[in-house]
């Protein structure tokens, strides 16, 4: 036994049932000019947004895009041109009513610092009318949904981490389970790491929820990896580019789409593979507990110089070497290595490499649902995936070396 | 008589008038918050509004109370109902003036999510902006409170209830018997009902106050 690989779409978590719970949009020919100024924020732009997606919305800042985007929920009103939300024409509605069925989260999350995390997600259901149990199941629910610990309810959201906090404003956004969700650029307030994270769990969720995701953001590897769709916009919102992330990459419309994707295409294709696409290695593995002896027989089994170690519920807590392994009883008490590089099955195999380039290490470890381990993915497997991708990238021109 | 002998020996008296002192404060100072908080609402959105109601707040602090009391005894006859009115006046202009700050002070942002979750006018005032602006608005209440205490004393001039009454008469026969343990007696009686109310304040506005915005 040399080497084995997991073909990962078999260890792929719990997938969602497929159905889709979002709802079409529809823009025709929506305007919003503001009194004493001359050219319209927003001018005569159309386009539907297919029931189930996540459609992006890029641009450089004051194109219009937050505009578009604050249409569609109302919190501007157009100045002319409709609005369908799958049959209805949301003009018509009562704004306030039609907020409570449209998901809003927005950069920094907008958490209310005087509400405990359980209240926050608990605002719109309120505003429902729906009874204390039902609440209480869904703000549970929710906060199982985004990763957070029941425990976390009581807190305040200035308790919480700006990564923790974000999730709490995805949570409060999916409270009433709606079938459209605006996100204005709502990962823009955190770190780098923590973003590439937020960004992973969403799609994740999509996975199951298959909401309409309308997304906000001057970030172009954000749009490229998190949409499905993207629509480049320039002043006065015009669309430049309505495409798949794969189509916009490769042949981009104009110069303008080009200045937008800039350089190292390729790498930027990266972004569309996700960890799940690719085989995965198995590393050698211990348990919290185990003998270290028989761990250290396993890994020379199969040619290994380190093992990961696993906790009880199978989440990876550090590398340890063979060396390591021969002091007596090291794995009775294992303290998880907080620098452990981890990617999830979700992740794309852009911040894949990130991670491998800042750890030094070849190799990265793959967790599933509840960070359980599913494999490892090494170097090689990501230099591979970018050979094939080569044609497709040479056809950006400019992108040459 | 000693100082301390004549507090023993007026102590029902004193003691009726700190308590009609405290509780002509106390229900003063609610009618003032009840009103500076509602003009705020009405003038915090807009800019005009807000200047508006600091300038209102400004100008009527510098009013002589003693000039406000004999205008109002001249439409009012009951001495009661002008102090009332005096002090409501007094009391709801440091509240005005911070509820003003406090609502403005909310995150615009904060307000925006709200109006994006389908929260109306009156729920986001209700739900967020008074709760957020809570602790700035307790401050003028404080502000106030003690401020009313000490106008109240005036307001005997008009004959109205109070330990100020027990003051004016000491003054009024001064080098008599007891005058001066009358002045004392009042004022001190004065200083201790303020601590007592911003005390009782002070931990009002703690309770009142969300955790997660308390400092």
């Amino acid at each position: 036994m040399s080497e084995s690989t997991v073909p990962a779409s078999e260890t792929v978590e719990q997938p969602g049932d497929g159905t889709v719970h979002g709802e079409q949009i529809v823009l025709d020919g929506v305007t919003k000019r503001y009194p004493r100024q001359k050219s319209p924020a927003v001018d005569n732009i159309s386009m539907t947004i297919p029931a189930g997606e996540i459609v992006m919305l890029v641009g450089p800042s004051g194109c219009g895009k937050t505009t578009t985007m604050k249409m569609i929920n109302r919190l501007i009103e157009p100045t002319a041109g409709r609005i369908l939300i799958g049959d209805e024409d949301i003009t018509r509605k009562d704004p306030d009513d039609l907020r409570r069925h449209i998901g809003y989260v927005i950069q920094g999350a907008g958490l209310f610092p005087h509400m405990s995390v359980g209240d926050n997600i608990a605002l719109v259901p309120r505003l429902l009318g729906w009874d204390k149990s039902r609440i209480r199941r869904r703000v549970d629910e929710l906060l199982d949904l985004v990763n957070l610990e029941p425990s976390y309810r009581g807190r305040y959201p200035r308790e919480l981490s700006g990564g923790q906090q974000q999730r709490v404003g995805v949570a409060r956004g999916l409270a009433s389970d709606p079938p459209v969700l605006l996100m204005d650029e709502p990962f823009g307030a955190v770190d780098p790491i923590t973003r590439q994270r937020l960004q992973d769990e969403l799609l994740r969720l999509q996975e199951e929820l298959r909401k309409t995701i309308v997304f906000v953001t001057h970030d172009f590897d954000e749009a490229v990896k998190v949409g499905d769709r993207i629509a480049i916009l320039q002043d006065g919102s015009e669309i430049v580019q309505y495409d798949t992330p794969e189509q916009i990459l490769a042949h981009p419309a104009n110069e303008f789409v080009e200045g937008f994707v800039g350089h190292g295409a390729i790498l930027k294709q990266l972004a569309l593979v996700r960890v799940r696409d690719v085989d995965l290695h198995d590393a050698a593995v211990a348990h919290v507990g185990d003998d270290p002896g028989q761990a250290t027989q396993r890994a020379q089994a199969i040619g290994r110089e380190h093992v990961i170690v696993l906790d009880s519920q199978d989440r990876p807590q550090r590398w340890m070497s063979l060396r390591e392994l021969r002091t007596d009883g090291v794995l009775g008490r294992v303290e998880r290595d907080e620098q452990l590089e981890v990617v999830s099955l979700a992740s794309t195999l852009n911040d894949t490499l990130e991670e491998m380039l800042t750890s030094s290490h070849g190799v990265v470890v793959v967790t599933g649902r509840h960070n359980r381990y599913q494999g490892v993915i090494r170097l090689d497997t990501i230099m591979a995936k970018m050979q094939d991708l080569q044609p497709a990238g040479s056809v950006g021109t400019t992108d040459a070396p | 008589m000693g100082f301390f002998e004549f507090i023993q020996d007026r102590w029902p008296v004193l003691s009726f008038l700190a308590y009609q002192h405290m509780s002509v404060v106390v229900q003063s100072l609610i009618l003032a918050t009840a009103v500076g908080i509602v003009l705020a609402v009405l003038a915090y959105r807009s800019s005009a509004g807000a200047a508006a109601g600091n300038a209102l707040s400004a100008v009527g602090l510098t009013l002589p109370s003693y000039a406000l009391l004999g205008l109002l005894i001249a439409f009012i006859s009951s001495g009661v109902a002008v102090s009332v009115i005096a002090l409501a006046f007094y009391g709801c202009l440091p509240i005005l003036r911070n509820a003003i700050v406090g609502l403005r002070g909310v995150d615009p942002k904060l307000v925006e999510s709200a109006r994006g979750m389908g929260m109306g006018r009156l729920t986001t005032l209700l739900k967020l902006e008074i709760p957020m602006a809570w602790p700035v608005i307790m401050t003028g209440v404080r502000v106030s409170g003690q401020m009313m205490m000490g106008v109240a004393a005036i307001t005997a001039y008009v004959l109205g209830p109070g330990l100020g009454g027990y003051i004016f008469a000491g003054i009024s026969r001064m080098g008599g018997a007891n005058a001066t343990n009358a002045i004392v007696a009042g004022t001190i009686g004065i200083l201790v009902l303020a601590v007592i109310l911003d005390a009782a304040l002070n931990i009002l506005t703690r309770i009142t106050t969300s955790r997660g915005i308390r400092v």
